[in-house]
């Protein structure tokens, strides 16, 4: 009986503290989690960014600012080095922009029957259809350029390698069509209907409508889609790393073999290189680079969107 | 008040839970050790029945073929990894592994490496490979080659230069060259830039490369302008799908002309300077144990059938003799006195000679 008079005491004086703040304590210990939850990320973000930020000044204790940018060969595994990381960037470059060249007609036009044409029933089955797109597995689209879409080509075009820039950048278009036409179809879905009506009342008709005061309208929210599915495409890593190939080369043939900044870094990981060589610091240089490109690529996006948001 | 006794009742049961399952357990943990899975192998029962292997992943498919028989009659376990023979000897000698494949003996830097550690080490000729040089199944130019045109495309000088194969050879396409190698940890790269260029690890850099010997026979055998280079093994299990050079050192004697790699132009010695044996490193340390003791005598002796199951040329029967003797001996050291990649020797003569 002792024990559950302590226990009343104790719900007792538990009960009266809330009385002495203005606060619960229970609601800031609440906040002090979500508090804590937020600042997690942003720590680990802040982690990710000394580190890239020490590793590449190491590296600049050995190699010049000029070796890597003025250079055209990327060799630092080899007996001749060369740290020119234009090859990489190249290739990166290359699968991109065959990527944005398929995805960006195409979720375009989704993006423009989802907004325009299509009923409020097809829109609501057709959206989330095409988002499944987005889920599925990134090493799945890597084997799918592998094994199918490679050798589908080869049957096409004469002297393509097994290894190539098309077929992983197209499959890569296939993959961010739904991010292409999903955030455009927000930026079309959101431009006032007055504006259509507008163009009706002026005796023009649907297609006019749409490419000459719909379109325009909703030109932010379009660019900062395709801006973001770019650094998407830069960023991607599985289906380049398995379809692309393993040579860094200055080329904008997209025909050949070559190795994007993303296959770079997989490469040098699955190896056996020892932590605090030079070879290792190439890593996270590379790293630092498509940082710096995707956040660039990030904050364009973002501005474009809020002033597409402020327009409209 | 109620609270309690339920809370010691959940901790007595936990506890009996705790205890049944322990002799439970015992039991399927004994049987596990006479099943044949290599799979189960990081659930065994102790780990000191436990044999951990690394190194090159040109030794690998041996090493796999003798671990898979040898445990359906012993209860060890066989591990393996595939980090290369650089990486494997970087994990032999943290004492992280037992038995490291190579294929090139030990350099200067790793015995150094295993000197410092303490950690000595038995080195064992298991097979002969040879080093298949491989083109597209259309490739009609490139069906021979001599060692000046495997140099003119390989060496360090060629990077970012010699990027057509008409400016190999005159006469051949002047259409882009693709060329496919292995990583820089492995030692089929050592071996052959020791055998091509000269010099060990001194190679252009613009060439695919990769630790995955699948990735390079996928890269070849859909390239129509590719040449790789990887240990005859891969090549014979893909032979419909790959085309092979015949090669040519100049040099008459060891038999004329251009010769491609065979099981029989490797052992005995004509297909040169691009074969050469692979071995296996054992710590003298851990050879006592009984199970390492016995997969080592299973893999010189019954074992040595499947070295040509898997693709490679099994080394003549007195020189697996002599191998075992030299394990039982506990003889510490290599062959090549720590020189790394050797060009052109048997190991009969190797072992006979010490």
């Amino acid at each position: 009986m002792q024990a559950s008079e302590a226990t009343v005491a104790a719900t007792a004086t538990q009960q009266q503290s809330p009385l002495r703040g203005s606060v619960p304590l229970s609601e800031r210990a609440i906040e002090a989690f979500l508090l804590g939850c937020g600042l997690i990320t942003i720590l680990t973000t802040v982690g990710i960014l000394l580190v890239l930020a020490f590793e590449t000044f190491a590296f600049f204790q050995e190699v010049t600012l000029g070796q890597l940018l003025l250079d055209t060969q990327w060799t630092p595994l080899f007996a001749d080095k060369h740290f020119g990381i234009w090859p990489l960037v190249g290739g990166t470059m290359l699968t991109s922009a065959v990527a944005i060249a398929v995805a960006l007609p195409f979720g375009l036009m989704a993006a423009i029957f989802l907004s325009e044409f299509a009923s409020a029933r097809w829109r609501k089955t057709l959206k989330p259809a095409l988002e499944v797109l987005a889920g599925v597995p990134t090493i799945v689209y890597g084997y799918f350029a592998l094994v199918v879409i490679t050798p589908a080509l080869q049957a096409v075009i004469p002297d393509l390698a097994g290894f190539n820039a098309l077929s992983p950048g197209l499959v890569m278009g296939i993959m961010i069509i739904p991010l292409i036409a999903s955030l455009s179809e927000d930026a079309l879905y959101a431009v006032p209907n007055s504006l259509r009506e507008g163009a009706y009342a002026l005796g023009a008709s649907k297609l006019p409508t749409i490419f000459r005061v719909t379109l325009p309208a909703a030109a932010g929210g379009i660019a900062a889609s395709v801006i973001l599915a770019i650094s998407r495409a830069i960023g991607e890593t599985m289906v380049v790393a398995i379809a692309a190939g393993q040579q860094p080369r200055l080329t904008a043939d997209p025909r050949v073999p070559v190795e994007t900044m993303t296959a770079y870094i997989v490469q040098v990981s699955m190896g056996d290189t020892p932590t605090g060589t030079i070879e290792y610091r190439t890593i996270f240089v590379v790293g630092t680079a498509l940082f710096v490109m995707t956040f660039v690529m990030n904050v364009l996006s973002y501005r474009l969107a809020k002033r597409f948001r402020r327009d409209s | 008040m109620t609270s309690k006794p339920r809370a010691s009742a959940l901790l007595a049961l936990a506890l009996l839970a705790a205890c049944s399952s322990n002799p439970a357990s015992a039991p399927p943990g004994a049987n596990q050790g006479s099943e044949p899975e290599p799979g189960a192998a990081d659930k065994a029962p102790a780990a000191s029945a436990m044999i951990a292997i690394d190194g090159s992943s040109t030794v690998f498919p041996i090493s796999e073929a003798m671990a898979e028989e040898f445990q359906k009659e012993n209860p060890a376990k066989v591990t393996i990894g595939v980090s290369g023979t650089g990486g494997g000897f970087k994990k032999f000698c943290k004492q992280e592994t037992v038995i490291t494949g190579a294929s090139r003996p030990i350099k200067p830097t790793e015995v150094e490496m295993c000197k410092e550690a303490g950690v000595e080490y038995i080195e064992l000729p298991v097979a002969y490979d040879g080093i298949a040089v491989v083109i597209h199944k259309d490739n009609d130019w490139a069906k021979e080659l001599t060692v000046e045109d495997l140099k003119r495309m390989w060496e360090p000088g060629a990077q970012g230069k010699v990027t057509k194969w008409s400016q190999v050879r005159t006469g051949w396409p002047d259409k882009e060259i693709h060329l496919f190698g292995p990583g820089v940890d492995s030692g089929t790269y050592d071996y052959f830039t020791k055998a091509i260029v000269g010099k060990e690890h001194a190679s252009r850099g613009d060439f695919t490369s990769s630790e995955d010997d699948n990735v390079l026979v996928q890269g070849v055998a859909t390239d129509p302008l590719a040449l790789g280079f990887f240990g005859y093994a891969y090549y014979s299990e893909n032979k419909a799908k790959l085309g092979l050079a015949a090669i040519t050192d100049g040099d008459e004697e060891n038999g004329a002309g251009h010769i491609q790699p065979t099981p029989e132009t490797v052992a005995n010695g004509t297909y040169q300077p691009l074969s050469r044996p692979v071995f296996i490193y054992v710590n003298k340390g851990a050879s006592a144990r009984p199970e390492v003791n016995a997969f080592i005598e299973y893999y010189l002796t019954k074992g040595t059938p499947l070295v040509e199951e898997t693709g490679y040329i099994p080394l003549p029967p007195k020189a697996y003799e002599l191998a075992l003797k030299r394990f039982k001996d506990g003889v510490h050291g290599s062959l090549f006195l720590g020189g790394g990649s050797k060009v052109g020797v048997t190991v009969e003569e190797l072992l006979a000679g010490k």
